[in-house]
């Protein structure tokens, strides 16, 4: 049986069964998973998960169930277990589930890729770890090193009651170095070029290529010495200029998440909570300076958010979060979208054939400013740059934040100064966008992944990018530790 | 539901299909339903059944690992094929000893019960709008998940070992929205009728209508009096930054065995076999579990191996690995913390001026060789004056260490608490700290 044959039986049973809505997506995910550590090729694995899960309304009311296995059997089964549990559901029903318009989407995606990653040998990607942990080793003081490549290929079919039937074919590739210096009553660590253990995008193993993690390994290696020794940083409050890594991982956590619909209207209360960025600030509350600009856009070719269409079906798109900084749009899927009067802008996403789609990040990124970033650092007397996450914490609205980079540098008279460990700074975030006076130019921007964005019971690991370039904030209070 | 006569034939003829010197099975079949609620009624409502079969191939010192959830003859001689493919091509991992062996005998665990494991969609739905229900008449938001799951996992290889065991669990947690305020409740157990849902309900909602209207305190070093929630949350980081052999071997360990780390009064084990916690009788390479004390009166007694960092040492696993492939190391996820003699009224009682903490939110590690941690509080945070909850606060920022907060431990709960969390579960009491210090408050 085919698998138009078999979205049509789940759909059709849906219907007979009396449900107003039905959708099935069918997944297959494909990974290998490569890590060196200290030398040694400690893990090489490949991964298959397959199955399918059936999502309806009926009673007005959702229901979802899943199977990893791929019948026409199990698939009546799973069908009529989601419908039962739709039924369950609206025992507690206050209204019915309504969607926006209905699309009834014909089509095909794939992933761009120059180098598919599943074809280049294991020796060679062994090797190209290797190469970088020893370069890393080399260095006196180093204690762990480890290096990682991961490769995923991701194949969606998608139906839905209302006509649709879309096949995607995602591709990414990722990696990165690590490693730690251990000293007398001391730890420290630098990775390159992203934390959370790799840089990823939906692309080939280009990007491991260009990343060049060998031709990088002693530098960080250096740095992660020179930290044992390294002033600690200093608390105070001060000008602050960011990376554009650790950027990234300020939009996730400030901006990313608290635009996310489902979670303003309380979905996420019983996780990682609420957002402060409630409906009636649509359109008018000053989220940071005039120059802070904030998109989401899921078609930006090789980002980790990219694809053709999210898994209800929409077409990914691009559209403005933030603009010369008043809060303007939120992150929807198609039920949130319909509560405030929108279309939903596709960003309803699911890890796996087991999991729901729920809204996530797609690409969510700080427009480029004005600035090069020698220009930036010469124009500031005194301060602290600050860059690659080290430790991320925010409170539950997404106000209060402190975040913790693995290096930092003192800003004096217009220069780099003296290299600074266990830096961190603390803020609200409206205020710290508000303090946003600079951010560099396209040259410095870039799409960073991030591959480890959590959300929902049972939880559910987004991928997702963040362009940024590197920007200065005021009168930003750092060194939180004692 | 598979059971352990058909997972354990799917093992066996897993290792059928394998010409390796060594090879090793873990399969790991879980039916599950989640029901999760918003806004006082149910938004999300999910079900899954997955079997997943991961296969570990040993060539001389040359490892692969392949997984795949395709349990058909041809997706399982696939695994093994791909599992095989890339040991041929890895290169020797000169510390790699051997897969265990097998044992004697596993320990037996009573662990699964046929109400849990046979609970329906209805069943959650009732259970959940029991809860909504109370909110509703309160005047409060409710929002939650209830979870009812069958897990299941079958250890088997080629030197013997053969080990199944089936589980149910079901937990139930909630957050109730006051207007200005919200608390929290959760539980876990074996037992779906055990968890009393209308007490979670009432928990949680007197917390929230009693932490609304907070005022704003200045952040600085203050006594407290965490909740099991909280401290959960302390283990937790322990056990991730310290208990395991390699953290130590790689230098990023407090663990310094024979040396007081923490006051005298902590006491912490991980116990795998006991049923008042999730038990599990082995880990993911089948090596039986039993009761293994950390830190004995403050002092550090030892750290959780698997066979990989035994090997190393020239030591004996202590049941505590992880899915292969592992390059985080074994991990403690069954702690238990012992109880004190005092109850919770009695800490408050005794307290001139502190704060109450109901849970932290969203901790992570600033400093992880001295376990800082920052994070918020949530859900109920209280000034204490005079021995009596004087007023809700603001949520406040901590940037604490964790061993010294547990070098400060004044009073300690009479009763543990099972909470889970990131790292397995753990069954803990109450703490009184002398000192606690908050770094930053935020505007709720």
């Amino acid at each position: 049986m085919g698998l138009r044959d078999l979205t049509e039986r789940a759909l059709n049973l849906a219907n007979v069964q009396g449900a107003t809505y039905a959708d099935i997506r069918i997944v297959n995910k494909v990974g290998q998973s490569l890590v060196v550590k200290n030398g040694i090729v400690e893990a090489i694995e490949m991964s298959e998960s397959r199955g399918f899960g059936v999502r309806v309304v009926a009673d007005g009311a959702w229901g979802f169930a899943s199977s990893s296995i791929l019948s026409p059997g199990e698939i009546e089964r799973v069908t009529a277990l989601a419908m039962q549990i739709a039924r369950a559901s609206a025992l507690t029903r206050t209204s019915p589930v309504r969607l926006d318009k209905p699309r009834a989407i014909v089509d095909t995606y794939e992933t761009p890729v120059s180098i598919d990653p599943f074809s280049v040998p294991l020796e060679q990607k062994i090797a190209h770890l290797l190469q970088a942990d020893e370069a890393m080793r080399r260095v006196k003081g180093v204690k762990v090193t480890e290096s990682s490549i991961e490769c995923l290929r991701i194949e969606k079919v998608f139906a839905s009651s209302e006509g649709s039937f879309i096949r995607q074919t995602i591709v990414e590739t990722g990696g990165g170095i690590e490693c730690t210096a251990v000293g007398e009553d001391d730890v420290q660590k630098r990775s390159y070029p992203n934390s959370f253990g790799r840089h990823q995008g939906t692309c080939g193993y280009e990007i491991i290529n260009e990343m060049d993690m060998p031709g990088h390994a002693g530098q960080i290696a250096e740095e992660a010495v020179a930290l044992l020794s390294a002033r600690q940083c200093p608390s105070t409050v001060t000008t602050l200029i960011l990376g554009a890594t650790q950027l990234a991982l300020q939009v996730h956590e400030s901006c990313g998440h608290p635009i996310e619909l489902d979670r303003v209207f309380g979905s996420e209360a019983s996780y990682a909570g609420t957002s402060f960025l409630t409906t009636e600030k649509l359109g008018s509350f000053r989220y940071g300076s005039e120059i802070v600009n904030i998109t989401a856009d899921a078609t930006i070719p090789t980002a980790l958010g990219t694809f053709g269409y999210d898994d209800e079906g929409v077409p990914a798109q691009r559209r403005p979060i933030v603009r010369d900084g008043i809060f303007v749009g939120y992150l929807t899927d198609r039920e949130h979208a319909a509560r405030i009067g929108q279309e939903s802008g596709g960003a309803a996403r699911a890890d796996g054939w087991n999991r729901i789609p729920i809204i996530r990040m797609t690409n969510i990124n700080l427009e480029p400013g004005t600035w090069t970033f020698e220009d930036l650092i010469a124009d500031t007397d005194d301060g602290i740059y600050m860059e690659l996450n080290k430790s991320w914490s925010i409170d539950d609205k997404r106000l209060n934040f402190q975040f913790g980079t693995e290096i930092a540098y003192e800003i004096k008279n217009g220069k780099m100064g003296d290299l600074l460990k266990n830096a961190t700074y603390t803020g609200i975030t409206p205020e710290f966008w508000g303090s946003c006076d600079a951010i560099c130019n396209q040259d410095h921007w870039h799409v960073w992944g991030t591959p480890n964005c959590g959300k929902g019971q049972p939880g559910q690991v987004a991928h997702v990018g963040h362009g940024t370039a590197p920007a200065r904030f005021r009168n930003v209070r750092v060194g939180v530790m004692k | 539901m598979l059971g352990e006569s058909k997972a354990k034939t799917l093992t066996r003829q897993v290792l059928s299909y394998s010409k390796a010197d060594q090879t090793e099975v873990v399969l790991l079949a879980e039916d599950s339903g989640l029901t999760r609620f918003a806004n006082s009624y149910i938004h999300q409502n999910v079900a899954e059944s997955n079997a997943e079969v991961r296969v570990r191939v040993v060539l001389g010192k040359k490892i692969g690992v392949s997984t795949t959830n395709d349990t058909s003859e041809t997706g399982l001689k696939r695994v093994v094929e791909s599992a095989t493919t890339i040991a041929r091509f890895q290169q020797e991992n000169p510390d790699f000893i051997s897969l265990p062996g097998p044992s004697a005998a596993y320990p037996s665990v009573t662990a699964f019960v046929e109400d849990t494991a046979s609970a329906t969609p209805e069943q959650r739905a009732k259970a959940v709008a029991v809860m909504c229900k109370k909110c509703i008449a309160a005047g409060v938001i409710g929002s939650g998940a209830l979870t009812t799951a069958v897990n299941e996992i079958a250890v088997a290889n080629s030197l013997g070992t053969s080990a199944y065991f089936a589980t149910t669990r079901a937990d139930i947690n909630t957050v109730v929205m006051a207007d200005t305020g919200s608390g929290y409740a959760e539980a876990a157990s074996l037992d779906f009728n055990s968890l009393d849902f209308e007490a979670m309900a009432e928990e949680a909602v007197s917390k929230a209508l009693k932490s609304r209207n907070p005022v704003t305190l200045q952040p600085g070093d203050y006594t407290v009096i965490l909740e099991e929630y909280a401290v959960a949350d302390m283990l937790a980081f322990l056990g991730f930054l310290g208990f395991s052999a390699q953290a130590v071997h790689e230098g990023r360990s407090f663990m310094k065995l024979g040396e007081q780390v923490v006051g005298d009064n902590v006491t912490i084990w991980d116990d795998g076999l006991d049923s008042s916690g999730l038990p599990m009788p082995f880990d993911f390479e089948g090596v039986p579990k039993s009761r293994l004390t950390l830190i004995e009166k403050g002092i550090a007694r030892a750290v959780v191996y698997d066979s990989y960092t035994a090997g190393k040492e020239g030591k004996t696993s202590t049941g505590h690995a992880l899915p292969a492939p592992n390059t985080m190391g074994p991990l403690p996820l069954n702690m238990f913390m012992a109880t004190g003699e005092h109850s919770k009224e009695e800490m408050l009682a005794s307290t001139k001026k502190g704060i109450w903490v109901t849970r932290f939110n969203y901790t992570r590690p600033v400093h992880p060789l001295k376990v800082v941690v920052t994070g918020t509080t949530r859900d109920g945070t209280f000034l204490i004056e005079n021995g009596e909850l004087a007023k809700p606060i603001k949520n406040l920022r901590f940037t604490q260490s964790y061993l010294d907060a547990l070098s400060r431990v004044e009073m300690l709960g009479n009763s543990a608490r099972l909470v889970t969390g990131f790292l397995g579960s753990s069954c803990v009491p109450a703490l009184k700290i002398g000192a606690f210090t908050f770094t930053g408050a935020t505007q709720f």
